[in-house]
């Protein structure tokens, strides 16, 4: 059960490379873009990839009627994304140190996993609830209108995970360094459990 | 002759062609019409880049072009002595002082020898050197930027010729006079020249950090004309060499009246003695009158400032600082190879290269052993200095570059020829004809301690019969040969813009990486900025209006300005709001008397109009910006000149 602790206090904090690390990246490319634009999407704010990316973008996007790429203080999400992962890393923290002088058992660690996951998983659709209106809810004045062959305006939602033609870009959407972390810490806490389970049943 | 080998060609293509099919390991055939791997050696595919950039001056365009090699694909025109329409470069308010000299505004000048930067001898990369030959200047080029930085005006000078070449760390750039004058400049009969012209050789200092130039000393030596010139290297880094031709100090018809002399000289200048000299507090301060003029990128404009004084040394009061080595037959180039120790003076109206030896010139200066003196001056013992002769075969010589693998290239004007040779056994290894009468050759570094061996580019002065005809006036041609192998092969030519004289190249992978893609808006510190579109604005100051206007994909801000009056005058200062790579905006105005303007990503241009009509007369963006660069348009409201209409300006409404 001690390296199982062991192994939980690692797994939640390697959360926190996700104020180190961006956790998603959406990158776009055109013919007259070579070195392609892109953003970095931290859990405290976006970010370009390079130092005027997120001005470029804006500047191509009202010309289909798309909304600025919002700063930090514009979406609650980055206010209180930082506090649910400081307070899951001191939640892990607690368990695993818990476990490690025999107060708690491994189930907590899969509790730990399965109330992260839940985040998790809301935080995606509350993401990709974001791209949608932010690739959806446009300008009615825009000066670009591109019509689906269905009747419905085209819209410039970039994919949640993986590639998407959008127009003249391709736009690459993947996690980064940030949600490898933070997968591997959530993976490590599954292991844990295992490892935890396992010495209970060899006693 | 050229008709001749066409013939021989086609007679001999068939033969050469099926000899080939049955020799795939075959070496190519070195004769060029049929040697279809030099069309590969100069290819580069689309979307590739070029090995190296080469910079080519001018002449009497008064800019540099920069081509790419091999593919003699030019990249850019950068105006330096001339006005350039294109960007507004000396028609804008921000660039006009640049062209600002003592005799008033010259937009004009003959750009001859461009000199890239060096560090230890080596190809650094940060500036080229310019020299204009007219009205004496000498240009930085900042290479990050690809812009002009600085020029400065060089006084008692005329015909700024043995120009502008570098010091192996940059400590000086040398602006040598031509023709010599009367210093100070007066009114005296031109039959009284002799012993009283005199020729400035000028000493800039390049400041490390900024390449912020300053005439250090100027050199007051007998009246000649000083033609070119090169820095020692290696062991002969802190001396500087000259040709010279009319010792003879002839005043009318020179071609004969200079060309008397069997030998003329080889100025060996110990600048080092010289800067300890003036160091010491030596030289005179005299008045002169001379402009510097510097470009900010931060303020994107430049400033001309008029100095009224110019250090200057009497070569006779630094003993041991200047000798004379006599060279045969008016010698026009004079280069030194990479490792220092030979100085090549090339006697323009001699078959042989005449090569000095650095050894022998220091044993003989420390031996005395003079063979007279010229004003005051020693002249060194010719067979003293010696180092060997070059029995070259060719008629001519003018230039020599330098591969690094121990041979040297010289340029032959008369017999039209590259003659490849080699160093210390001085015997002719190669020759090749150019296409026609070339004047100087280049090869990327060539000059300096560290050449790039692999290209020579051959600048010829006769063009006809290369390309098609275009009327009486045709752009000069370049020729490249590929001379990675024992014989030279020539690969490519292409045409040049102006007459290139010299030309410098250096590796792409050295410059391309510092290449500046944009200004930022943050750092535009110009005074007529408009950084925020709120603060877009139209001012009125008696009967100047000052209007503060941005410009994005795909509007101006403002748009509509309604308010001015005829025989108003109106400065437009244009912000680029952009800052991603190569999306310029362009600013034209019905009826604008100067250029247009072409504003980079974060910069601010100025340019002036005046209304001569009542009316409402358009401006437009001028280069295509993006899909709906048509709709980036906006009008002036022109009312009479009596009339109360208050200014107001507007966008969207």
């Amino acid at each position: 059960m001690k390296k199982a602790s062991i192994i939980m206090f690692v797994g939640s904090i390697c959360l926190l490379g996700l104020f180190a690390f961006p956790l998603w990246n959406i990158m776009l490319g055109a013919p007259q873009y070579p070195d392609p634009l892109g953003m970095n999407i931290h859990i405290t704010g976006i970010q370009g990839v390079s130092e005027f990316d997120l001005q470029n973008i804006d500047g191509l996007n009202h010309y289909i009627g798309m909304k600025t790429i919002p700063k930090a203080d514009e979406m609650w999400e980055f206010n209180v994304f930082p506090s649910v992962i400081i307070g899951m890393v001191i939640l892990g923290v607690l368990i695993s140190i818990l476990g490690f002088f025999g107060k708690v058992d491994y189930r907590y660690f899969l509790g730990w996993f399965v109330l992260m996951s839940i985040l998790g998983v809301m935080g995606m659709y509350d993401f990709n609830l974001w791209l949608t209106d932010y690739g959806s809810n446009l300008d009615p004045h825009a000066i670009i209108r591109v019509i689906n062959d269905d009747g419905t305006p085209m819209t410039y939602k970039p994919p949640l995970l993986g590639y998407k033609k959008l127009l003249n870009f391709d736009v690459s959407s993947m996690p980064s360094a940030g949600a490898w972390f933070m997968f591997v810490g959530m993976m490590l806490t599954v292991v844990a459990f295992f490892v935890g389970w396992k010495s209970k049943k060899s006693l | 002759m050229k008709k001749y080998f066409f013939y021989l060609a086609a007679a001999l293509g068939p033969i050469l062609l099926l000899s080939g099919c049955g020799d795939q390991n075959g070496k190519a055939s070195s004769n060029g019409a049929l040697a279809s791997n030099n069309a590969e050696k100069v290819y580069v595919a689309p979307g590739e880049h070029d090995e190296f950039y080469a910079f080519m001056s001018g002449g009497y365009s008064g800019n540099v072009t920069v081509y790419g090699l091999p593919s003699g694909r030019m990249f850019k025109e950068i105006p330096v002595f001339s006005q350039f329409p294109t960007n507004g470069y000396g028609y804008s308010e921000e660039t006009k002082p640049m062209l600002e000299t003592s005799f008033g505004f010259i937009p004009a000048d003959d750009s001859h020898h461009p000199d890239i930067s060096q560090t230890n001898g080596e190809l650094d990369g940060r500036w080229l050197f310019i020299n204009g030959n007219n009205t004496p200047r000498i240009a930085r080029i900042d290479l990050k930027t690809f812009e002009t930085a600085e020029i400065i005006e060089v006084p008692n000078s005329a015909g700024n010729h043995s120009s502008s070449y570098i010091t192996e760390n940059s400590e000086y750039v040398v602006a040598g006079t031509r023709f010599s004058v009367p210093i100070p400049q007066r009114d005296m009969p031109i039959k009284d020249y002799k012993g009283n012209f005199k020729g400035a050789l000028s000493f800039i200092s390049v400041e490390p950090e900024t390449g912020r130039m300053d005439i250090k000393f100027q050199l007051i030596m007998p009246g000649f004309n000083y033609d070119l010139s090169h820095p020692g290297r290696g062991k002969s880094h802190g001396w500087f060499f000259f040709t010279t031709y009319n010792t003879e100090e002839a005043n009318s018809l020179l071609e004969v009246n200079a060309s008397q002399n069997d030998k003329d000289f080889i100025a060996a200048v110990n600048w080092k003695k010289i800067e300890e000299y003036v160091n010491n507090g030596g030289g005179t301060m005299v008045p002169a009158n001379y402009t510097h003029n510097v470009y900010s990128d931060e303020t994107h404009s430049a400033t001309s400032t008029m100095k009224k004084e110019v250090l200057t040394v009497d070569p006779t009061k630094v003993p041991g600082a200047i000798f004379f080595m006599p060279t045969p037959k008016s010698p026009h180039g004079v280069d030194v190879s990479p490792s220092g120790d030979y100085i090549i003076g090339n006697g323009k109206l001699s078959a042989d290269l005449t090569v000095f030896s650095f050894d022998k010139m220091i044993a003989a200066i420390e031996g005395k052993k003079f063979d007279g003196e010229a004003y005051g001056l020693p002249i060194l013992k010719f067979e003293d200095v010696l180092g060997g002769t070059v029995k070259s075969g060719g008629l001519g010589p003018l230039h020599t570059e330098f591969d690094g693998k121990g041979n040297a290239y010289t340029t032959f004007f008369i017999s039209s020829e590259v003659v490849k040779w080699k160093l210390d056994t001085w015997e002719v290894i190669d020759r090749k004809p150019t296409f026609y009468s070339v004047g100087h050759c280049m090869i990327p570094g060539g000059n300096s301690r560290k050449p790039f061996g692999k290209y020579l580019v051959s600048l010829n002065k006769i063009t006809k019969d290369r390309y098609l005809p275009t009327g009486p006036e045709l752009e000069h041609s370049a020729q490249l040969y590929d001379i990675s192998g024992d014989k030279m092969e020539l690969i490519y030519d292409f045409p040049t813009h102006g007459e290139p004289h010299y030309a410098a190249a250096i590796p792409a992978s050295i410059l391309a990486p510092k290449s500046q893609k944009i200004y930022k808006l943050a750092e535009n510190e110009n005074p007529y900025a408009t950084k925020n579109v709120a603060d877009a604005r139209v001012v009125r100051n008696g009967n100047e209006v000052h209007v503060y206007m941005a410009m994005i994909r795909s509007h101006f801000t403002p748009d509509n300005i309604e308010g001015i009056k005829v025989g108003d005058k109106v400065y437009f200062h244009i912000t680029n709001h952009e800052q991603d790579f190569d999306v310029p905006h362009g600013f034209m105005m019905i009826g604008q008397q100067n250029s247009g303007l072409l504003i980079m990503p974060g910069q601010t241009k100025t340019s002036v109009w005046e209304p001569k009509q009542e009316g409402v007369w358009p401006f437009y963006c001028t280069d295509f910006c993006s899909a709906l660069h048509q709709e980036m348009q906006g009008y002036v409201r022109v009312s009479p000149a009596s009339s109360n209409l208050d200014l107001s300006w507007s966008l969207g409404e």
